[in-house]
């Protein structure tokens, strides 16, 4: 094996190093820089951010190795985005067309198996080189503020060490060439996010989405690995451009019936194909598998910026990009499907249709949740669904460029969202002080009914009960309100990255990237295809509701009078002063991208913008499909400018707007008062929404209480039953023997050994009686002895005369 | 002549009254006493065994070979002699150490 000299002047090995910084950052903090001494946490070390750890023995990790850990994670993210932005500049320099044919790679053998050595190595190519500038820019983003947002946690520490990894994994997933290393970054993000989900072990319902994360991700990755497997053992390669630039493979691959299903129509690059998009409907939280995301929120929100932007449900979704020629070309012969031209392949039929259903389904959740940031975990299953569904439609490079404006965006939400959340704690903590010395008034009471419910809520989730005074949801946005005048720059920064999800026209990124989704669905209808109208319809709507949820969302959070006390002393200040200032810069910075990321990607015939964003040709789209072959069924033109498609766009994220701006910015809501939402839906709708379409519940009869139940039963009749039974009649068949042997033991080896010693002791005892020490009782023994010696003696002699 | 069995009888009585007086006296000496009677009647028996083993010929000139009882019975009265002295030192000892002469009493070696 020989292993390639990095040389830092050669953008071949180059990307080696970009997912080094991280992981070594993790290695480092893990090894050296974590050392903490375990305390009862006080006040002063959580300060009120997280109360869980009251009392409670935690690592407290010393000031200086915060610091230290802080500066190593930082510098390993500050490394990899300077080789990742060095090597896009020199990407730029090649040029799209050149860059697409000799993408920078290098790769190093790593086993060798049979005749056919198995390589690992990086490749940069058109497609990853984006994400190469979207993944470091957030994931910067995200550990500044993680600086101000984990400073009172006890644990910082090991956060930015498993952050650093997660990052690691996410870049290493990135710069892969090969199916198998983006599954090990893949693997290694699920175990990330559920080492980050449950950072906060101590309460049961973060371990709990922990291992939900894991588990329901896990099942999906089964079937992936099941799709890896399949397409080593028919190509004997893993790596990209090898199996998706060569024709002759994916010739093969479309033209040989599937081991299984194969009667059915299937091809090999059929089953391999939806077998990978499983593996995607896990990792992007589609809908059969998309109950983990939701949950992946009780984490440290940095985390779920981390999950929901940058790293792991993107990953799904650019897996799919990058084998897309694959999921086309498993018609009956390659080129047979041509998503453009309405022949859909099984594995983009199942995207589309999947995608469309995840992108309304849970854009109808987001509408009921109160959460802050529960919509927004529901947004991003949204936003994803757009996504699959515009690979459904072939619409790739749309669903690439929606990836990495909603990363932008969606990154920018999570975060404000956790600034919110942080402010909200400091008010309730200022509230908490504040009551303990002026007791309770009048203010107050009022106060405990309005967060009432939402008290019996965290009762519910926490399973906290007893306490004197009742949970305090900081998380909750009917106790929210006003907050605008308290954060400003969240508020506006929220806001930018709100109309920016909403679509608003023009001015946000998501403006672009979803009307590009819509303007390709728009084209298949035109021409008449089935799914590319169910999908712009589809979408059309989930889009409607995105727009409504997040006017909602900031109407609730922002606007109006604070309706409990806790929002009235709503401040970011910290016990540290870092804590406003890195949780504030990283939004200002996305919610620069936020707003202009979209500008890469303007259509080139759009009115007017298209001559001075795109003169030539959309910057984004003209890169992208040099990523893929170059035939006809990839390298096809952005959509024609379409008014339908444009003004569709229009109509439902303005209208979506007006009508949150309508419902609650207007007649903001007050102290008490119900959401307007449940009078119009009906309660039982409304509840169905809230309870996300009692899917959990199904799940849970479905797969939890039967697995509990087997479970249940092995226990009782395998374990219990065979194994403990046939322990058992061991251990008493043994117990039986011993007792054999104790008896002998007792009997026969002490009765004799022990019986010796003491009837010659009792003999001796008994003869010593004899022995009176009196001379004259001797000499009585002495002459009767004779006497009878004698007279035994005249006896026999006596007889022997006889006898003579 | 007077017939062996006499002098057995007498023997066998002295000696019969020995054994009652060592078994029954309370008194070390008369104890000693006893045992002296006993040797006595022992020495009668060899005395007596002797005389009818021997011609009477031989009675004024006996041979050497031919003295054997009554060099028996000289011993014994040594032995006796020696014994009465040893017993009676043991017996002052004892009487030093416990102001009694009672062999009831001396059981120092009781078992």
């Amino acid at each position: 094996m020989e292993l390639p000299l990095i040389d830092i002047t050669n953008p071949n090995t180059l990307p080696w190093l970009i997912p080094f910084g991280p992981l070594l950052a993790f290695f480092i903090i893990t090894l050296l820089t974590n050392r903490a001494k375990w305390l009862p946490a006080t006040d002063e070390h959580y300060g009120g951010h997280h109360p869980d750890y009251d009392g409670m023995d935690v690592p407290i990790v010393a000031d200086w190795s915060r610091v230290v850990s802080i500066i190593v994670g930082i510098s390993g993210v500050v490394a990899a985005l300077l080789i990742s932005l060095n090597l896009v500049g020199q990407a730029l320099a090649i040029g799209a067309g050149t860059f697409g044919e000799e993408v920078f790679a290098s790769s190093i053998e790593w086993m060798a198996l049979g005749d056919t050595p198995f390589r690992i190595g990086v490749m940069i190519d058109p497609l990853n080189m984006l994400l190469l500038v979207m993944v470091p820019i957030a994931v910067l983003c995200i550990f500044v503020y993680s600086i101000g947002y984990m400073a009172n946690d006890p644990r910082q520490s090991r956060f930015f060490a498993l952050i650093s990894l997660f990052a690691g994994a996410m870049l290493t997933l990135t710069v892969a060439d090969n199916l198998l290393v983006l599954f090990t970054g893949w693997e290694v993000m699920g175990v990330c996010s559920y080492m980050l989900i449950g950072f906060w072990f101590e309460k049961e319902s973060a371990y709990k989405a922990a291992i939900k994360a894991f588990t329901v991700t896990r099942v999906a990755d089964v079937v992936m690995l099941l799709g890896i497997a399949y397409l080593f053992a028919m190509t004997g390669t893993l790596n990209f451009r090898d199996i998706l630039m060569n024709e002759a493979t994916l010739e093969m691959l479309a033209g040989t019936p599937a081991i299984i299903l194969g009667s059915w129509g299937f091809s090999a690059a059929g089953l391999i194909g939806t077998l990978l998009i499983v593996g995607t409907i896990g990792k992007s939280a589609q809908f059969p598998l998309h109950v983990w995301l939701p949950d992946a929120m009780e984490g440290p929100t940095p985390v779920s910026a981390m999950i929901h932007a940058a790293a792991m449900v993107s990953a799904g979704i650019y897996a799919v990009i990058r084998m897309y020629p694959l999921f086309v070309g498993s018609g009956d012969a390659f080129g047979a499907a041509d998503p453009h031209h309405g022949l859909l392949s099984q594995p983009l039929l199942l995207m589309a249709i999947v995608g469309s259903f995840t992108a309304l389904f849970s854009a109808t959740m987001a509408v009921a949740q109160n959460d802050v940031k529960a919509v927004l975990a529901y947004s991003t299953i949204s936003q994803l669904g757009f996504m699959m569904a515009a690979l459904g439609i072939g619409a790739y490079v749309a669903a690439a460029f929606h990836l990495i404006t909603h990363a932008f965006f969606k990154a920018l939400l999570f975060m404000a969202s956790g600034s919110v959340i942080h402010a909200m704690e400091h008010g309730e903590h200022h509230v908490h002080e504040h009551h303990h010395h002026a007791l309770h008034s009048g203010h107050h009471d009022e106060h405990d009914e309005s967060t009432e419910e939402a008290a019996e809520d965290m009762a519910e989730e926490h399973g906290v009960s007893g306490h004197a005074e009742p949970p305090f949801d900081p998380q909750d946005m009917r106790n929210m309100g006003g907050l605008s005048k308290k954060i400003p720059v969240t508020f506006y920064t929220f806001l930018i990255g709100g109309l920016s999800l909403s679509g608003f026209p023009l001015i946000t990124a998501g403006f672009w990237s979803k009307d590009e989704i819509l303007a390709d669905a728009w084209l298949g209808t035109m021409e008449g295809f089935g799914p590319h109208a169910l999908v712009f319809f589809v979408l059309a709507i989930a889009a409607f509701l995105t727009a409504f949820y997040t006017m909602r969302q900031i109407g609730l959070t922002f606007w109006g009078a604070p309706r409990t006390e806790a929002a009235d002393h709503a401040t970011l200040g910290g016990p540290r002063n870092v804590v406003s200032f890195t949780m504030q810069l990283p939004l200002i910075v996305l919610s620069f991208f936020a707003l202009f990321a979209g500008f890469v990607g303007v259509p080139t015939d759009f009115p007017i913008l298209g001559s001075i964003f795109s003169p030539d040709h959309s910057f984004f789209h003209h890169w992208v499909i040099y990523a893929l072959p170059h035939n006809e069924v990839f390298h096809v033109d952005a959509p024609p400018f379409n008014w339908i498609p444009l003004l569709t766009s229009f109509a439902v994220a303005l209208g979506g707007i007006w009508l949150g701006w309508r419902m609650y910015w207007r007649k903001p809501l007050q102290v008490g008062q119900e959401d307007p939402l449940i009078n119009i839906l009906g309660r039982s709708v409304y509840t169905t929404l809230q309870r996300r379409y009692y899917i959990d519940e199904l799940y849970g009869v479905l797969f939890v209480a039967p697995a509990k139940w087997v479970a249940k039963q092995v226990n009782v009749f395998v374990d219990k039953g065979l194994i403990d039974g046939f322990l058992h009649f061991v251990a008493r068949a043994f117990t039986w023997l011993g007792d054999l042997f104790k008896v002998l033991n007792k009997w026969l080896i002490d009765g004799v050994g022990d019986g010796i010693p003491r009837a010659i002791y009792d003999l001796g005892g008994w003869l010593r009686g004899a022995q009176t020490g009196r001379v004259q009782q001797y000499l009585l023994a002495v002459l009767i002895t004779i006497l009878v010696i004698g007279l035994f003696f005249a006896l026999t002699a006596g007889g022997a005369v006889a006898a003579q | 002549m007077v017939p062996l069995w006499m002098y057995l009888t007498v023997a066998a009585g002295l000696f019969c009254l020995g054994v009652f007086g060592v078994l029954s006296r309370r008194n070390g000496v008369a104890v000693l006493m006893s045992i002296e009677l006993m040797l006595n009647a022992v020495n009668i028996n060899a005395v007596a065994f002797w005389r009818y083993n021997t011609t009477i010929a031989s009675l004024t000139q006996p041979a050497p070979s031919e003295l054997n009882g009554i060099v028996f019975a000289a011993f014994l009265l040594v032995v006796a002699a020696a014994e009465a002295a040893v017993g009676l030192a043991i017996i002052i000892t004892v009487y030093r150490n416990r102001r009694s002469v009672d062999p009831e009493e001396a059981d120092t070696l009781r078992g």
